[in-house]
């Protein structure tokens, strides 16, 4: 859990050291095109002759806006939903599963894909895509959580004393979900910045020039040959962080389990 | 079983009819005119209303819902814009080359994910499984479009081993398979390893041990069928999502398939193709999952005796 929080502290440092005025991904610099890793270039610079170190950067705080919206957007319309189907049960619960059941069999990112084909590309966009992608699992693991947590003395006895269904769901039935999708938040956010480079890879997200650690691996693919620190640099700060996300999901997940062990 | 069947097909069905829905709702989202995101803004009147009639866009949004299900029950995905094919013609074209692809990741997937479970679960808490589990989490946290390049770098230019894309040499499909198929060998790796944990302490096992078999008898016959069944779930999903996971790896390594038609369509702006391509690859996803859940359901005896 260590070295994942390290590598996630790093990802936030870079987004805030990319907002720096003295982060210059834009400057183009037509002498030096290309150039390999120097210590005037760290890490080089691209087809433009612009800083890979200062686009790398910058596209750090891209994957985290995109990453940290689109898994408080999906979390929060998910919860939701998962609570109402959950809690009231019967015809609404069927209907909102029917609902979850058809978002559930578009494979993984068909779905954006095919919502960033139709809505165009751009940084709002590419959110709305994944979250209409990402509410689907949120919602899913809080209905089941409350559909057997309904019953509990606790619910009913705060029912029993008249307390409104609104009250009842966010004081007595949130607080014992949230463990769960914490740990889901935390692989959503490691799905989050693949989908969003994914998007951008395909053309379809963040568009030039601004920087994105996937557009950044599709201008590079095309110098391969001549400038591979073009494809390698981005592609190992998505791969760290995506591996960094997902060893903190499963640390969480572990701890969560050990804790629900010792409770019961 | 025949019971379960039915209610399971009708249950597909209603699926089926709500993906499909959701895919024709898709065109609702284009932001402005359509005919005029296709042919620009300063297109003559006469050609903006052939194409918002081949479009159907003339019509009100129930009837032209009916005509996509009438349609669509004709195996009809209407025409491209650009190629001036139907999009069914286009996608027969094209899945042959998505279809060996997805084929070969998923033999690949089997081969590699197979024996490292296995030998994982054999070996718990010791080297063999490390290695396994670090397998599992770097197949999974490793982007398909970074793979892709990566291998073309060591294996192509590098050591020159394979060609650096398409699909017209011997070994060209090697690359595009391992691209497609690392993080469903990856989850599978993982699958197989905690089923086969998890049936570890059931007593058939303790008592196939105490009659003497052999531990590789003890896995032949009575390990693997029984952790087999969730693997085989897992193994249903993946199988469908390698035609969704195919459209980068198309476009990583330029391979004619449906992913790169796709692609090539949304470029184009070729909504037909898109919604068609779309709406192909996820109808095929329910399938093979509803086939796969059937048949874990059919190969295990207690749920097909039960029913």
């Amino acid at each position: 859990m260590r070295t994942s929080s390290l590598i996630l502290l790093a990802w936030l440092s870079m987004a805030v050291v990319g907002l720096l005025p003295v982060i210059e991904p834009y400057r183009v610099s037509l002498p030096e095109i290309l150039a390999t890793p120097s210590t005037d270039h760290w890490l080089g610079t691209d087809e433009l002759g612009r800083p890979v170190l200062d686009r790398l950067l910058s596209g750090a705080g891209v994957s985290l806006l995109v990453a940290l919206t689109t898994v408080t957007i999906s979390a929060l319309i998910g919860i939701a939903v998962g609570l109402v189907a959950g809690y009231f049960g019967g015809v609404t619960d069927r209907l909102i599963s029917r609902v979850i059941e058809i978002f559930l069999a578009f494979p993984g990112m068909l779905l954006a894909i095919a919502m960033a084909a139709m809505i165009g590309p751009g940084i709002d966009n590419v959110i709305i895509a994944l979250a209409v992608m990402g509410w689907v699992g949120y919602a899913r693991l809080v209905r089941v959580q409350v559909m057997s947590l309904r019953q509990r003395d606790h619910v009913l006895a705060a029912a029993a004393l008249g307390s409104s269904d609104l009250t009842i769901m966010r004081r007595h039935l949130l607080p014992l979900v949230m463990a769960p999708v914490w740990v889901e938040a935390s692989f959503g956010v490691a799905g989050a910045v693949v989908a969003e480079a994914g998007l951008s890879f395909l053309g379809l997200g963040i568009q030039a020039p601004d920087a994105s650690w996937g557009g950044m691996i599709r201008d590079g693919v095309r110098y391969l040959l001549v400038a591979p620190h073009l494809v390698v640099a981005p592609g190992m700060a998505l791969f760290l962080v995506v591996l960094a996300a997902n060893l903190f999901g499963d640390a969480l997940r572990d701890r969560f389990d050990v804790t629900s062990r010792n409770s019961w | 079983m025949t019971v379960r069947l039915i209610s399971q097909l009708i249950d597909t069905l209603i699926v089926l009819f709500g993906v499909s829905t959701l895919v024709f709702l898709l065109l609702v989202l284009i932001p402005g005119d359509p005919v005029d995101v296709v042919l620009g803004e300063s297109a003559q009147a006469a050609d903006r209303e052939a194409m918002r009639a081949a479009l159907g866009l003339d019509r009100p949004l129930p009837e032209r819902w009916l005509k996509f299900y009438v349609d669509l029950a004709h195996g009809d995905l209407g025409d491209s814009l650009v190629r001036l094919q139907p999009v069914t013609d286009l996608i027969r074209q094209r899945l042959p080359a998505t279809l060996q692809l997805a084929a070969a990741a998923f033999v690949l997937v089997l081969l590699i994910a197979m024996p490292l479970g296995i030998i994982a679960a054999r070996h718990r808490g010791r080297w063999p499984d490390s290695l396994a589990q670090t397998f599992a989490l770097v197949g999974v946290s490793i982007p398909n479009f970074w793979l892709g390049p990566l291998l073309v770098l060591l294996f192509s230019v590098y050591l020159g081993w394979t060609p650096v894309s398409g699909n017209l040499e011997s070994g060209s499909l090697v690359l595009p398979a391992i691209t497609l198929g690392l993080s469903m060998a990856a989850i599978t790796t993982r699958m197989m390893r905690s089923s086969l944990l998890e049936i570890e302490s059931q007593p058939f096992l303790r008592t196939a041990r105490c009659k003497g078999l052999s531990e590789g008898a003890v896995m032949l016959r009575h390990s693997l069928p029984n952790a087999m069944l969730p693997v085989i779930t897992v193994l249903g999903l993946q199988l469908g999502g390698l035609l969704a996971g195919a459209v980068i790896t198309e476009v990583v390594f330029s391979w004619p398939g449906i992913g790169s038609l796709l692609v090539d369509a949304i470029r184009q702006r070729d909504y037909p193709v898109v919604q068609g391509v779309v709406l192909f690859i996820a109808l095929s996803y329910v399938l093979v999952n509803r086939l796969s859940d059937t048949l874990a359901a059919w190969l295990d005896p207690r749920i097909r005796e039960r029913a």
